[in-house]
Parts: structure tokens; sequence; C-alpha cells
């Protein structure tokens, strides 16, 4: 291993020194404020060191890891959302009894295994990056293991994740049958054409256990129980980081391999889509729960980033399609935490639920302005109102989807996101209602909830307001990718 | 002071309203006065300051330059007369709203100019991006006002109002990202300029799909029939700010839309689509006139009138003469004072009585006077009464469209007669006949109420007598308007 590899490496050596030094601070002595002090430095330190190697020259390191400013890009991403997650758990978990410490530990490695699956083009890196993170999903969903919901949000997670992840190695291990090769770039190779069934059957198993990962139509199935069970910081993590690592490998996987060059894959990724954007949001119109709700937006969501994966098949310029994925996916992390984030601020692992009945929300902006104005901003930006994340995002989109032509796909995001107009909307109109008797026992209020918060809204604003920047440098990152 | 400092200024002064409210309750409503008097006062500056090459002002800054998006605003003689009648409807709805609202003065306040601010935009932008997210931003707080001070059925109207125009907005979106990549695959440059893209060529079949694209968008907003259901509700269900700047302002960005975007934009598909369009503004002159005097509401009925009125302006922009175009132009600006004036009435009754239902009332007249001249003025000009702006407006639009097509002219023609029928009947129901016994006297309108009355009817008098500054302000437009014909 070279110098330059090993600059390379820096966010994951630096994230795993954190990491050891949060074991063995925990370890030490038990102390939940210098725990997630020493976690939420880590992950800056991190930060900033994916942040300095962003500019490097793309490197494949160890063969397993392709280190390039795309995974730099998602990087950043996973730990900016790993902080706040970090930074919300703090007041949340606090007023439960027993051990906190190791939720911390549970954050970084699931991060870690979110930036090994962004660099990953092996399905070896695949498989373990993946692991990582799920195995610590499991663990942080059941934290609060005193209450119910969060334990069978945890098993149900556990299993369903557990049957997708051996669907997928099961068609790893087909694709290599006939390919010989573990490297996504030779997906689409075959050594013997006896093995073309082998292939094929492997591709659909590959893609159906990620559609499953993203929890896209028909196989999301799981997504309102565990967004429901998890502590809201939790569920912010899952709705964000989980989904965008996954994709993020997805569409490497799609650019680096010819696995859109199969039509039963494209076929079924496009049924797959619009089932998503319309089932997803048709589904969300009939919740009383915002976070279930959420769960189906984000199904929908996950719906209209298909079109920027297919777009790369269909596009004269494939990298624009990689750059409205990758603009969705910030703008979709970025609004999507913000969401949750107010829904963690109003909550607590120790009193009952979470806050997530729209009975809860009844008047919350003459209650909690902040955390109200902050959660209307989030769902005009899902909504994808302009001035917002969520509008340029969306624009990218369409963008992509003209210029790959694919009409019945964009008629698909525009029904859905006219469907999902009116549950957003009903939740903000509920939150404007007048007088209401404040019937949830209010959390202790943390220090930095509200800050948070705020902090995300404000970028869920600047992005919308002033893209500009922004697609400058993914515009500069994805230089090479895929070609 | 630029035009997008203008904008910024509604925008900030919106903000410190929402936030003087913390120490005086009757600081938004002062604050917000001055900051559109002021607006006011730089708006006569600027006409008064003369044009360059027909723009009254022009504003432009790179924004999002990968696109070629940039926020591109200029102001000719249509925008800046559809702008000053934004500003001084903001003032009504102000004075009209100023006892009725009687909590959150300074988030009141904030959604008012808000709006205004957006609908300014509106006028003003020549980039379809910035445009279309003017478009879509003004109904955020439009939204608010009906929802947080509406009437009693506030939620299911404000939730109408949004998913109407939300959704007919997705459509716009998509025609204006198609319109631009066709440019782009057509000359190789991404630009999302109004200028660049009025020279675009489009294959017939592909701008056939687009203009319906906006079309669809600007006749919800107008409304045209079939589209229109979303506006009885939101006008009624409004607090009467809301109502005033709803009919006296926000339609007129329908009708702004079609006359500005979508016959230049697409000159040949429009040409095609004329006979579709002029039915459809036929129908909805009828037909609104005809739903206006079934209803017992009060507002409901003006509210209906409203989609009567902008039938004819959907008429003249289709008929595409210079006649029609200008009548157009002038049954927006005079719709927009009379609308307001009656909406302001049925806020002022529903204050006092407590109720927008015409049975119960009967016999106003003795007991407010001044109230039933005023309203008498109005639903006149209402009518179409030669003399006021509304007759001229209407006037011009049946000459214009009747040289393009009989048929539907002749239809829209008996809008006027019903026009009569549904106004008269309103004054009659609501006005005349003798009062109750045991009616006590109405507080009777005080001078705040007069002076804004007697404004808008000293300009629609203005309108009706001397139109011809109004044409010369329109000209230089309709003429571009109507060169994009073939």
């Amino acid at each position: 291993m070279s110098g330059a590899d090993v600059y390379s490496l820096a966010p994951y050596l630096v994230l795993t020194i954190a990491l050891l030094v949060l074991l063995l601070a925990v370890g030490f002595a038990r102390n939940h404020l210098v725990a997630t002090a020493v976690t939420v430095t880590g992950l800056l330190a991190t930060l900033i060191a994916s942040v300095m190697t962003l500019g490097a020259q793309p490197r494949t390191v160890l063969h397993l890891l392709h280190l390039d400013g795309y995974a730099g890009f998602f990087n950043i991403l996973f730990l900016i959302v790993a902080i706040v997650v970090c930074l919300l758990a703090y007041r949340y978990l606090s007023g439960r009894r027993g051990e906190l410490e190791e939720f911390y530990i549970l954050v970084t490695t699931a991060t870690l295994g979110a930036m090994v699956m962004a660099a990953s083009n092996h399905f070896a890196t695949f498989v373990l990056g993946l692991e990582v993170m799920s195995i610590s999903l499991y663990a942080m969903v059941a934290y609060p293991e005193e209450k119910h919901p969060p334990l069978e949000a945890a098993i149900k997670y556990l299993v369903l994740s557990a049957v997708a992840s051996t669907t997928l190695l099961f068609g790893m291990a087909l694709i290599y049958n006939a390919s010989g090769s573990l490297f996504f770039e030779d997906v689409g190779k075959i050594e013997n054409a006896r093995f073309q069934i082998h292939l094929q059957i492997g591709q659909a198993m590959l893609f159906g256990g990620m559609a499953f990962k993203l929890s896209l139509v028909p196989f999301h199935m799981w997504t309102p129980d565990v967004y429901q069970g998890s502590p809201a910081p939790v569920t912010g993590f899952i709705a964000t980081v989980s989904k965008t690592a996954v994709f993020a490998l997805l569409l490497r996987l799609a650019a680096d391999g010819s696995a859109l060059t199969n039509p039963v894959v494209v076929i079924s990724l496009s049924v797959f889509a619009v089932l998503s954007m319309v089932v997803g949001n048709l589904l969300a119109l009939r919740q009383s729960n915002l976070k279930r709700l959420l769960a189906y937006s984000s199904i929908a969501h996950m719906g209209y980033l298909l079109i920027a994966l297919l777009g790369l098949g269909r596009l004269p310029e494939p990298g624009f399609a990689v750059a409205a994925a990758m603009i969705y996916l910030a703008a979709y992390t970025l609004m999507t935490l913000t969401a949750f984030g107010v829904i963690a601020s109003l909550s607590s692992a120790q009193a009952g639920d979470d806050a997530q009945t729209n009975k809860q929300y009844l008047g919350l902006f003459w209650r909690r302005p902040y955390a109200a104005t902050c959660l209307a901003i989030a769902l005009f930006a899902l909504m994808g109102m302009p001035l917002t994340a969520g509008f340029v995002a969306k624009f990218y989109l369409v963008a992509a989807g003209v210029q790959g032509e694919m009409w019945m796909l964009l008629w698909a995001l525009v029904i859905g996101s006219a469907i999902s107009v009116y549950y957003y909307v009903k939740v903000i109109y509920d939150m404007t209602v007048n007088d209401t008797p404040d019937e949830y026992p209010h959390p202790t209020r943390g220090m930095a909830d509200i800050p948070t918060i705020i902090a995300l809204a404000v970028g869920v604003l600047v992005m919308g307001i002033y893209p500009t920047p922004l697609i400058k440098v993914v515009q500069t990152l994805i230089g090479d990718f895929g070609s | 002071m630029s035009l997008l400092t203008l904008i910024l200024f509604l925008l900030a002064g919106g903000g410190v309203a929402a936030l003087a409210s913390r120490w005086n309750v009757n600081a938004p409503r002062w604050i917000s006065l001055a900051v559109l008097v002021s607006a006011g006062l730089w708006l006569l500056g600027t006409w008064q300051g003369g044009t360059e090459q027909g723009l009254y002002a022009i504003y432009h800054q790179a924004w999002v330059p990968q696109f070629g998006i940039s926020v591109q605003l200029e102001m000719d003689g249509l925008s800046l007369m559809l702008v000053a009648l934004t500003l001084f409807l903001g003032l009504v709805a102000v004075v009209a709203s100023w006892s009725e609202i009687k909590f959150r003065h300074g988030f009141f306040q904030f959604n008012l100019l808000w709006t205004l601010a957006g609908v300014v935009g509106v006028f003003t932008a020549l980039d379809l991006f910035l445009f279309f997210v003017f478009w879509e931003v003004m109904l955020i707080p439009m939204y608010f006002l009906i929802a947080v001070w509406g009437h009693e059925q506030r939620a299911y109207a404000a939730m109408k109002f949004f998913l109407f125009t939300q959704i007919s907005g997705l459509l716009m979106l998509l025609a204006i990202v198609a319109l631009v990549y066709v440019n782009y695959r057509g000359s190789g440059v991404i630009s999302f300029d109004y200028h660049t893209l009025l020279v675009a060529k489009i294959d017939p079949d592909v701008a056939w799909w687009l203009m319906l694209g906006f079309f669809v968008a600007f006749v919800v907003k107008l409304p045209g029939v079939p589209l229109h259901t979303w506006l009885p509700d939101a006008h009624t269900q409004a607090p009467t700010a809301g109502s005033v700047i709803l009919a006296g302002i926000l339609l007129k960005t329908g009708a702004y839309g079609l006359i500005r975007f979508v016959v230049p934009l697409f000159p040949d598909a429009a040409e095609a689509f004329r006979w579709p369009a002029m039915a459809l503004g036929a129908l909805s002159v009828v037909y609104g006139g005809y739903l206006a005097y079934s209803q017992t509401d009060f507002k409901r009925l003006v509210a209906y009138s409203s989609i009567s009125h902008m039938g004819f302006v959907l008429l003249g922009v289709f008929a595409a003469n210079q006649l029609a175009a200008q009548g157009a132009i002038m049954q927006m600006i005079a719709h927009g004072f009379s609308t307001a004036a009656l909406f302001m009435m049925a806020g002022a009754l529903q204050e006092r009585l407590h109720t927008r239902d015409m049975t119960q009332m009967g016999g106003l007249w003795k007991r407010a006077p001044r109230m039933g001249a005023v309203t008498m003025f109005f639903v006149v000009a209402s009518l179409g009464m030669p003399g006021l702006g509304n007759f001229v407006g209407e006037f011009m639009v049946l000459m214009g469209a009747f040289q393009a097509d009989v048929g539907t002219t002749v239809v829209a023609a008996l809008g006027i007669v019903v026009a009569a029928v549904y106004s008269l009947s309103l004054m009659q129901r609501s006005f005349q006949g003798s009062p109750a016994e045991d009616a006590e006297p109405l507080a009777d309108f005080g001078a705040r109420e007069l002076t804004v009355m007697g404004l808008m009817m000293i300009a629609l008098v203005a309108l009706g007598i001397y139109p011809q500054p109004v044409f010369d302000m329109a000209a230089p437009f309709v003429e571009t308007f109507l060169g994009a014909r073939p």
C-alpha cells in the first residue's frame, strides 16, 4: 500500500481510529456526554478528512474500494447525518435507564458500513459494507429495549432484511457462476453461453434484493412498521443513510456493469418505479401517523429516484443522470432528516411512544414555532416546492426524464407528486389549527435539538435558493464516474 | 430601488411585520400600510421616469448559470399596470381586514405581504424558471391566509385551492422543462430566458402538448370552466383580505400567463386551439353567470361572477386581435377593482351581520345607506354599465372576438344579460325591501372604508370615461403579442 493509497483511505482510517478511541473511552469510564462528544469529534475529523481528500485523484485501493469523488460526496453526506443523529440522540436517550454509550458506537459502525458501500466496486465490499451497516442498525432500532414497539420493529427489520441479504448473496453467486468475477464491471460478462440463464436470474435476484433494501413497491411492506417502531433519531438514520448508501451502490453497479442492457432488469425497475411512485403516495394518503406517512413518502421518493437510475442507460450524457441522482439524494437526505429531527426533538426514549399521531401535531405552530416551521419547510421541500432543496432535486429528475424521453415515468412522477401534495399539506394544516389543548407531555428541551434542526432547515432552503455551488461541485466530482 | 429590491422590500416588510407583533398588536397593520404606500410611491416614480426600449425597469442577474437560469425581471407597460393594481389592492386588503382579523396580526400581515411579493414577481419575471418559482411560492402564504383566518370550512377550501394550483403547476413545470430541452436540441443553448424561447423552433406536434401544459395551469388559476371548482370555496372561505387578493390579483396571474406566455410562445398551436379556447371562455361567461344567479351566499355569488367575468379574458386572449387583446387587458384591471370592492363589501356585511346568507338580509339600504349606495355602484359596474371600466373591457372583447369567431361571441354576449340578472338580484335580495321590524341600525361605513371604496370608484369611472392611457400603456406589448402570430 502506497502513501497515496493511505491518503485516499484517510476518511476510513480516521473513522476507524475514532471508533477505537470511543470503545476505549466507554470501556474506561462510562459517561453519556463524553461518549457523545468523542463520537461527534471523531465524525467531524472524518468529515474534514473527507472534504480534504475530495479533490484527490480517484484511486482503487486494495482492488476492492474505488475511492473517487462520487464516494467522497456520499461519505460527506453520511457523516453529516451521523453527526446530526448523535446530537439529536443525546437528549432523546438521556432519560432512558441503563447504558447509553454503545449507541454511539453503533452509529459509528453503521456510518463506516455506509461509507464502504459508497466506495465499493466489488461484491465482497458490497456485502461487507451492507452487513456492517445493517447489523448496527438492528441494534440501534432496538436500543430503547424496555419498550415494545422498538423491539418489534427490530425483529421485523432483522428477519426481512436477512431474507433480502440472502437473496442478494444468492444472486451474486449465480452471477459469479456466469461471469467468473465479483467485480461490478464484469456483471454483464458471460464466460460460457450455457450460463446465460444464471446471469439473468442472478441479476433479477440482485436487483430484487436491492429493491427490498430501498423499499420499492412491491418490496415495501416492512418500511412503515420499522419507521414507526424505531426511535426517531434512528428512523432518521435508516431513512437517509441506509437508503442513500444502497442507492449510491446500485448506481455504481449499474454504471460499471452492463445490467441496464438487460431488458428484464430495465422493465422490472420501470415497473417498480411506477408502482412506488403511485402506490407509495396513495398509501401515504391514508396515514394518520406522521412516521408512517414519511415511510410511504420515502417509498415514493425512491421511486422518483429510479428515473435517474434508468436514465443512466438512456440519456445522451449519462453523467447528467448521475448528477441528478446525487443532487436528489442530497436533497432527500436533508429534508427527510429535518422532518425526523423535528419528530425526535418532540419525543424522548423514556416517555411513551414518539410524537407521531396527527393529534400531537395540532397547533404545533403556536406551541413550538421553531420546530413547526422547520417541519413545514421539510414537508414543503418533500412536496417539491420551489426555493427548497426538494424542487431543485425534482427539477433535475424532470430534466433527466425529459432528456431520456421517459414519458411514462414522468407521468407517474407528476401523478405521484400531485397525490403527495394532499398529505403533506394536511400535516401543515394540522399544525396551524388554533387553540388546541396540549395533549402531549413535552420532553425536556435539549440544548442541541432546536439549533440542529434549524441548521438543517436552513440547509434545505439554501440548497433551494442558491444551488449553483452544489451543482458545480457535483459536476466536477462525476468527472470520471462510470467512464 | 430595482425590481428585485421591490420584491425583497415586500418580503422584508412582511418579516418585520411578523416580528413587530411581539411588542404591539397594531404595529403590523401600520407597517404593512407603510410598506405598500412606499412601494406604490416607488412605482409612481418609475412610471414617471419613463421607458427605455419600452421597459420601465429591468433587472438581470445570473442565478444558476449551468442551466441558463437567471433572475430576469422586466417591467413593461402591461406589467407596470398589473403591479400597480397589485399594490393598490394590497392596500385595500390591509384596510379591509383592519378590524376583521382578531388574532396573530403579525403572521397575517406577513402572509399578505409575501403573497403580494410573489404576485409582483409573477408579473415581472421573464425567466421561465423564475416565473415558475414565483408562481408556486405565492401559493404558500395564500394557503395560510385561508387556512388560518378563513371561515367555517377553511380546511377543505384551503386544501382544494392548494391542490388545484399545485397540480396544474406540475404540468406547467413539465412543459417548461420540455420547452427548454426542445430549444436546447435545436440551438445548443440551455436557456430559460423568455426572449430566447420566444424564437425557439418547435415541432408543431410537440408545441401542441407544451401549450396545453401551460394552458391548463393558467386556466385553473383564471379560472375557466371546467377547472373552476376550487374558486367558489376558496373565495367564500377566505378572510376578506384573502378574497380581495384572490379575486383582484391572483386570478389575473392566470390571465397574465395566457397573454404573456401561452400565445406568444406557441403562436401556431394557439391559433389551432383558438376555437376550443374561445368556446371555453364563452362557456365560463354563461355558466359562471348562471351559477352566480343560483347562489344565496353573498360571497359565493360574487365568486361565481368572477368566473363569468374572467371568461371574457379567455375569449379576448385567444381571439387575438388588437381590439380583443386590449379589451382583455382592460377587463383584467377593471374586474380587479369591481370584484375587490364587492368582496370587501361582503366582508363588511359579514362582520356586522355575522352571516353571508342573503335570505337573512334584505332592507339593508335603510339600515346602512352608505353601504347601499356603494354596493349599488359596484354592482352596476360589474354588470357592465357604460361609462365604467368593465363595460369598456367587455365591449371591446366582444367586438374583437366577433371578428375571430361569431358563434362563441354570440354565446358570450348572452353573458351580459345574465350579469344584469344576477347583479341586480344580489342588490335586491340584500339591500332592497324593508328591514325586519326589530332591526337595529347597522354601523355604516366609516371614513376608512369610504376612502378606499371612493378610490376604487374613481378608478372605475376614470377607466370607463377615458380608457386611452391603459391602451397606450399596453400598446407596445399588444403589438408584440400580435406580431407573434403568423
